[in-house]
């Protein structure tokens, strides 16, 4: 039996009278249907999963990488000083791009969650904070912690790798997992079609054999059933699909990196790869009824 | 165009058919006659590849039926009309796209609703229960259509296994006028039967050869018909 080109262009072609030898039969095509919609919507969801954790992956192992804190602890009057003294070791040390002193604002805003709006922090022995963007190379950070070490007593480098690492791992194996979930959505949904197919095939076992006798070749036989399923397999998905697309559409977006659970929405131009689902469904319908075909017209007769 | 060779059939238990020789020649006429159970139909079988023999040789068409793969199978049954005993129909497609259905499952769709189904409808006089259902139709009227679908492919040979079973005699005379057509256009026909005064009615309008199954071999039935 052949079930290469030929018969996928035969297949959309389209051949309305090749499709009405087999009797419609309801229940293997809504359960084909449902399933392949159930199959995409989930699909969306693991899709929606990888790509968030990846673009996280990206972020935090990437941009955060490139900044670091340096937090001067000095008594009150000396840490101005102090922290002139840093800035100036950090204007010369390679790799950093840029650093600044936040401002008394700045801080008051990063405390003012915790300790309210009216805090005075010249009177507080509060650090302060020098954020560092590195190049995109990196810097030394160890020779850096050095240096400040001998030159400004007061100053403590955080390159946030204490935090960023576990958290990095973390997310590319959150986007891994997103994938499996794919790769078994995919799975699944070639069970629940090979078995679709085989329940249609066996109950038209008595149409199979009238096919046979009057000369229709296991091509012809398998080619109406795979058209069907394939086709259900493609209108159930696009919707699973469009029904998934909308709850991550409707999902409330936050544009920190904080906000993890929120930023599971898809970006831009990747909304395109949803397409692929109903696709794949579709390929992996016309996959599994062809081997099910195979496989059952060889054992009938 | 079918030849069998030594044949020999058993469904497992005891021979059935031994020694078989037969040479169906294009354009040939044959009528098979026997008993109920002697195995008219297990033969016709063998004549269309759908049993292999257990012993001797068939070949459709100059190849043996044992070299043949699935496709050729369906491609000589293009070739060979066949008008089963026990006849079966797509239930869920009316009575013309039966009748066509050679036609369509071959890819030729557009003579599929053509002249020739109309005319061969009425041949068989189905023209009014042409969008029927085949589980609406009366036993006669089920072989009518089967012998409609056994020869709309204009086959080479056909193969009939009663199919006049269940039919009035007027109308068994139509249909045999049918194939006694069929005949005369080159056809090669084979008769499965027991019903001898079809046989005889058909004497005066072609040379057929009588064949008959007894202890389990073929004979060539002589006068005492
Ligand atoms: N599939 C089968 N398995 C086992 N035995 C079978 C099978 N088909 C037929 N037989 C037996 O083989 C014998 C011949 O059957 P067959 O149908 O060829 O007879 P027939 O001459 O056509 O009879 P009839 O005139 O009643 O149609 C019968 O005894 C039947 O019971
Ligand atoms: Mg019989």
């Amino acid at each position: 039996m052949n079930l290469g080109l030929s018969n996928v262009r035969a297949m959309i072609a389209g051949d309305s009278q090749a499709d009405r030898v087999v009797p419609p039969s309801g229940f293997t095509a809504r359960l084909t249907v449902f399933a392949a919609a159930a199959m995409a919507f989930l699909a969306v969801f693991a899709l929606a999963l990888s790509l968030a954790s990846g673009r996280l992956a990206a972020r935090w192992g990437d941009e955060l990488a490139r900044s670091a804190t340096i937090r001067i602890v000095a008594p009150l009057d000396q840490r101005a000083a102090q922290t002139d003294a840093a800035l100036r070791v950090l204007e010369t040390w390679r790799g950093v791009a840029s650093a600044r002193a936040l401002t008394d604002a700045e801080q008051q805003a990063l405390l003012a969650p915790w300790f309210g709006p009216e805090l005075a922090l010249d009177s507080l022995p509060v650090p302060r904070l020098i954020e560092l963007i590195s190049e995109p190379e990196g810097f030394d950070a160890a020779g850096l912690r050095l240096r400040l070490a001998a030159e400004v007593p007061g100053a403590v480098l955080d390159d946030h790798s204490r935090w960023r690492e576990p958290l990095v791992a973390a997310a590319s194996r959150l986007r891994l997992l997103g994938w499996l979930s794919t790769l078994l959505i995919a799975a699944t949904m070639a069970a629940i079609v090979t078995l679709a197919a085989n329940a249609a095939l066996s109950a038209n076992a008595q149409v199979i054999a009238v096919l046979r006798l009057v000369g229709a070749t296991d091509g012809y036989i398998a080619r109406a059933f795979i058209r069907r399923f394939t086709l259900r397999a493609l209108a159930g998905a696009t919707l699973g699909m469009l029904v998934g697309g909308a709850a991550v559409w409707l999902l409330p977006s936050a544009a920190s990196e904080a906000g993890f659970l929120t930023g599971l929405g898809i970006e831009g131009w990747r909304w395109l790869l949803l397409l692929l689902i109903p696709l794949l469904a579709a390929a992996v319908a016309f996959g599994a009824t062809g081997a099910a075909a195979r496989r059952t017209l060889k054992e009938l007769e | 165009m079918i030849e069998l060779e030594n044949v020999a059939y058993s469904y497992g238990g005891g021979e059935l058919l031994s020694d078989i020789s037969l040479k169906l020649a294009a354009g040939s006429f044959h009528f098979l006659t026997g008993p109920s159970g002697t195995g008219k139909t297990t033969l016709l079988k063998l004549c269309y590849g759908a049993l292999l023999p257990t012993a001797g040789h068939v070949r459709l068409f100059d190849r043996d039926v044992r070299g043949l793969e699935r496709d050729d199978i369906a491609m000589m049954r293009r070739r060979i009309g066949v008008v089963h005993q026990d006849v079966k129909f797509l239930d869920h497609m009316p009575l013309s796209d039966n009748v066509s259905l050679p036609l369509t499952v071959s890819g030729r769709h557009a003579e599929a609703a053509g002249a020739d189904l109309d005319e061969l409808m009425s041949w068989v006089g189905l023209t009014s229960r042409m969008q029927a259902l085949p589980p609406e139709l009366s036993g006669g009227e089920r072989q009518r259509a089967a012998l409609a679908r056994a020869v709309i492919m204009s086959p080479d040979v056909v193969l009939a296994d009663e199919p006049t079973g269940n039919i009035d005699w007027e109308m068994s005379q139509r249909l045999l006028r049918l194939l006694i057509e069929l005949n005369r256009m080159g056809k090669t026909v084979l008769i499965a039967t027991h019903d001898l005064s079809l046989i005889r009615a058909t004497k005066a309008h072609v040379q057929a050869r009588v064949l008959r199954i007894a202890n389990r071999r073929l004979q060539l039935a002589g006068a005492d018909l």
